[in-house]
């Protein structure tokens, strides 16, 4: 009744069995899902060579070359991090709300204003230029939490009070995010009218490696910057609140069933409102931690796109938080160094065929194939 | 001889025979025959799940029978598809209807069909619709999108879409559940008027006075089987219809220990609410349930129970009245506020509403004590004692499942009862609001479910029992009250089957005890 039979009519005589598709009637074990991730990147990667040989490359120089430049050395790992740092916070963004079935496409949006925020400490000025480095890094932190958290409330509320749609109201809202930042760099903190803020000052960086260099100078040359921290504290405490806390077993009622978390009591439109602020403010922190710990300014382009990467981190990691950070470096690696062999085209390419290989493998953790011996009707 | 009977074949414009249809575990039509005459409007009358709709599911072509056959127009019609029965002059008025709104009441007729087939040259059709539209008195403009139509207006649309298509027998599926009063009354002017111009219908209900009203004989079908085929409505009795769809069957005794109720536990006063679609649902139910003692709520589906139980445990807004708890007021409270007074409910719908599919069996039953000690601690849940309690519920009440880890989307339908009946009951409830409780579950799920409830019973806890399995109601409870359109006609305490089918179809028990007085 409930399974699938799939027939290839024309190989009718050529092959004795037929394939049979049905739904597993048992969970996959923990390793399996591992392994078949694994073994989609493995294909996607197959799949890319192919892509790479077709445009006249030699697939395997070029994955040489995409390894070596994003892991190769400790030097270019560090560049590695520096790029999956803002992945991770957006991708945890992305989790959080993507568990409860909230569609925040606008951690975009929520990364400008969270940077927006961090420079608004720096450049209204709302601290005096001289004040010690730790109180300007923990007033621009909280100042990018606060803002993207205010960026995830509105369309939370709207969808809470009036049912607005959130995919609409936070992928529109990440074009007014990009605009009045804008307004900004152009108009009121415009350096001698360039589209970009003035440099911040140095109390207002993050602590990079490179800073330790002279005790350490192993750290020489390091960009990797405490926002890593920032990004590894986000994911525990992201995991605490979604498999150990209250909260997060309501998150994932609802995100499973909302029917059934209203039947238990539990009140859907608060926990709407309170997990956009919290996607929000996760993206507002990967936006301050980008400008202090990279940018050092505000500028037009402080984001390639990660919030929509994010997205696809999220999906990837099968919204589990400590996966986003495996990911997010991988996608780090695939960024910094896929730029090396083509500004864009095949990298962003390969990156496509690994996020459909990996979407397609969950297809085998829930239903089962095997052949039967084709039986004469 | 001969030419007579030529005649009444030809008179009978469906002839169906020895009808069998097996659906996994319900044999929804038993070697059913029914036959329908030339311009008559004949009424098909049975509770839910007697096995009406498959039948006419099955002349419209949605199914296909096992075995038995159909005649149109005493021709044999082996239907594959609803296509050929649409050939063949049989149309079917869905009880959800299939349009799209935001087209025009021309294009949703049109959709579907070959012509036109290049150029939509809608005024001519617009024309070729209202004149239509003017003959049978289905009045509906031709130009209006469907969404600004009323649901009474969108039924003409059904109607027109199969006329249009050159239906003259007409399957009617409980066309007055949607409607108000009004519109109803428009409805039968309408039948009345298309079976003059020589169309036959077929008019699905479980609501007897309709059917009196309206038809002009009845096939009444119970659990699969004919019970009375084709008998002419007039000159027989609402008793008698109302006993021959609910049955005479032997009543399986249960087990029950005599018990005296206690205190009222559940009050409930002049409640009225209104339904999702914004229709009255519950028109001033005013009951009580005590303590130890299961009170029955009998009514055929969509007489208000559902909407009754969901206002009882907050998940829905009383208009008016009030529902009252161990003598405090929660009318329009929420659900959280229900569950602190010891409300536990067993929703009727357990998978989209009792359970989280993809959740553990631990998640599952914890979903009412998450925050309450010993699972809930602080601001964290103690897994190991969510592991723990999850365990002890999978031994006591016998869920078969590997591990608590197992997601509940893997459970049978009885095991998943289990689950929610384990978490229900382990709360210690005051109230149990049971819905259906023992829907869709085997023998031996059923009597498990049956046993937990009567244990209920026993532990002193008020249990509203609302179900549409009248044998199960009348063995389980101590009373049982019988709902019609969201009023509640009566109550009986010694299970009389034939009051309650008189009352499910609309007969208030006053009425009933004068009937007998005057007899």
């Amino acid at each position: 009744m409930s399974d699938i039979t799939t027939e290839n009519r024309g190989s009718k005589n050529l092959f004795p069995f037929k394939i049979k598709v049905e739904p597993r009637l048992d969970e996959p074990k923990g390793w399996y899902s591992a392994l078949l991730s694994f073994l989609a990147v493995v294909v996607a990667l197959l799949v890319g060579a192919a892509l790479i040989g077709f445009a006249g490359g030699d697939p395997w120089a070029s994955y040489k070359h995409i390894a070596k430049a994003s892991f190769g050395s400790v030097g270019v790992f560090s560049d590695t991090m520096v790029k999956a740092i803002p992945l991770m916070l957006t991708g945890l963004a992305c989790t959080i709300a993507f568990r409860m079935k909230l569609w925040n496409i606008g951690a975009e949006g929520q990364f400008f204003i969270g940077a927006w925020g961090a420079s608004m400490v720096v450049l209204l000025p709302v601290l005096p230029e001289d004040a010690p480095r730790w109180i300007f890094i923990l007033t621009m932190l909280a100042f990018g939490i606060f803002f993207g958290a205010l960026f995830g409330f509105i369309p939370g509320f709207l969808k809470a009070k009036y049912n607005v749609n959130e995919i609409i109201s936070t992928l529109m809202l990440n074009y007014i995010a990009v605009e009045w930042n804008n307004y900004f760099i152009y108009a009121k903190w415009s350096e001698g009218g360039f589209q970009m803020s003035r440099m911040f000052q140095r109390n207002a960086w993050l602590p990079r490696l490179a800073d330790y260099a002279k005790e350490y100078p192993i750290f020489r040359g390091l960009t990797t910057h405490f926002g890593l921290v920032f990004a590894l504290i986000a994911a525990v405490v992201i995991y605490l609140i979604l498999y150990k806390s209250q909260w997060g077993y309501e998150i994932r009622l609802i995100g499973d069933n909302p029917h059934a978390a209203e039947y238990a009591g539990i009140s859907i439109r608060r926990n709407i409102v309170l997990v956009m602020m919290l996607s929000g403010a996760l993206a507002g922190l990967a936006g301050m931690s980008e400008i202090s710990g990279v940018v050092h300014r505000l500028q037009g382009s402080i984001s390639p796109g990660y919030g929509f990467t994010g997205i696809i981190i999220a999906w990837l990691a099968k919204l589990n938080p400590f996966a986003v950070v495996v990911v997010s470096v991988l996608f780090g690696a695939l960024i910094l160094a896929g730029r090396e062999i083509q500004p864009t085209g095949i990298p962003t390419m390969i990156q496509g065929v690994i996020m459909v290989c990996l979407i397609a493998s969950d297809f085998l953790l829930r239903y089962r194939i095997y052949f039967a011996r084709r039986v004469e009707e | 001889m001969d030419q007579i009977n030529r005649n009444e074949d030809l008179e009978r414009v469906v002839r169906m025979q020895g009808i069998v249809k097996q659906f996994p575990g319900v044999l929804a039509n038993d070697h059913v025959n029914f036959d329908l005459i030339h311009g008559e409007v004949h009424a098909l009358l049975g509770e839910n799940g007697a096995g009406k709709s498959t039948l006419m599911n099955i002349l419209s072509g949605l199914y296909k029978q096992d075995a038995g056959t159909i005649e149109v127009h005493g021709k044999r019609e082996v239907f594959s598809s609803p296509r050929d029965a649409i050939g063949a002059g049989i149309g079917m008025v869905h009880q959800h209807f299939m349009l799209v709104p935001s087209q025009s009441v021309t294009e949703n007729i049109l959709l579907g069909l070959d012509e036109p087939r290049f150029r939509l040259n809608l005024a001519t059709y617009e024309a070729k619709i209202a004149e239509m539209a003017e003959r049978y008195g289905l009045h509906v403009d031709p130009r209006a999108k469907v969404w600004q139509l009323s649901v009474g207006e969108q039924q003409r649309v059904e109607i027109l879409k199969m006329l249009y298509r050159g239906a003259d027998i007409l399957i009617m599926d409980e066309p007055t559940a949607v409607l108000a009063p009004s519109e109803i009354e428009e409805l039968f002017r309408t039948l009345q008027s298309m079976t003059e111009k020589g169309k036959s219908i077929i008019f699905i209900s479980h609501k007897l006075q309709e059917v009196m009203e309206i038809s002009n004989r009845v096939t009444v079908l119970r659990k699969g089987k004919v019970t009375s085929q084709g008998i002419p409505v007039e000159g027989s009795s609402r008793a008698e219809l109302a006993r021959l769809m609910v049955g005479r069957d032997v009543v399986f005794r249960i087990e029950k220990k005599s018990r005296e109720a206690g205190e009222v536990v559940l009050s409930v006063k002049d409640l009225k609410a209104t339904n999702n679609k914004g229709i009255r649902a519950l028109n001033g139910v005013t009951l009580n349930v005590r303590s130890g003692e299961i009170v029955g709520l009998a009514g055929v589906a969509g007489n208000g129970q559902r909407e009754l139980a969901d206002v009882i445990t907050g998940l829905r807004k009383a208009d008016e009245g009030q529902v009252v708890v161990q003598e405090e007021d929660i009318t329009n409270q929420s659900v959280k506020v229900g569950i602190n007074h010891g409300i536990s409910h067993i929703p009727e719908d357990r998978t989209h509403v009792g359970t989280a599919p993809n959740l553990s069996v631990t998640d599952n039953v914890i979903m009412k004590n998450y925050y309450q000690n010993p699972v809930g601690k602080g601001w964290r849940i103690d897994s190991t004692a969510a592991t723990d309690y999850a365990r002890e519920l999978k031994k006591a009440y016998e869920i078969m499942v590997p591990t608590v880890k197992t997601s509940v989307r893997l459970l049978s339908g009885g095991n998943l009862q289990k689950v929610i009946l384990a978490r229900e009951i382990s709360s210690l409830p005051k109230l149990m609001v049971a819905v259906q409780p023992t829907r869709g579950l085997d023998v031996g799920a059923i009597e498990s479910v049956q046993h937990l409830l009567l244990a209920q019973r026993e532990a002193g806890a008020a249990i509203l029992l609302i179900s549409e399995e009248l044998e199960e109601l009348i063995s389980l409870s101590d009373r049982i009250y019988v709902i019609y359109e969201g009023k509640i006609m009566g109550e009986v305490k010694d299970g009389n089957i034939d009051k309650i089918g008189l009352m499910m179809t609309g007969t208030q028990l006053k009425e009933i005890e004068e009937g007998e007085i005057s007899q």
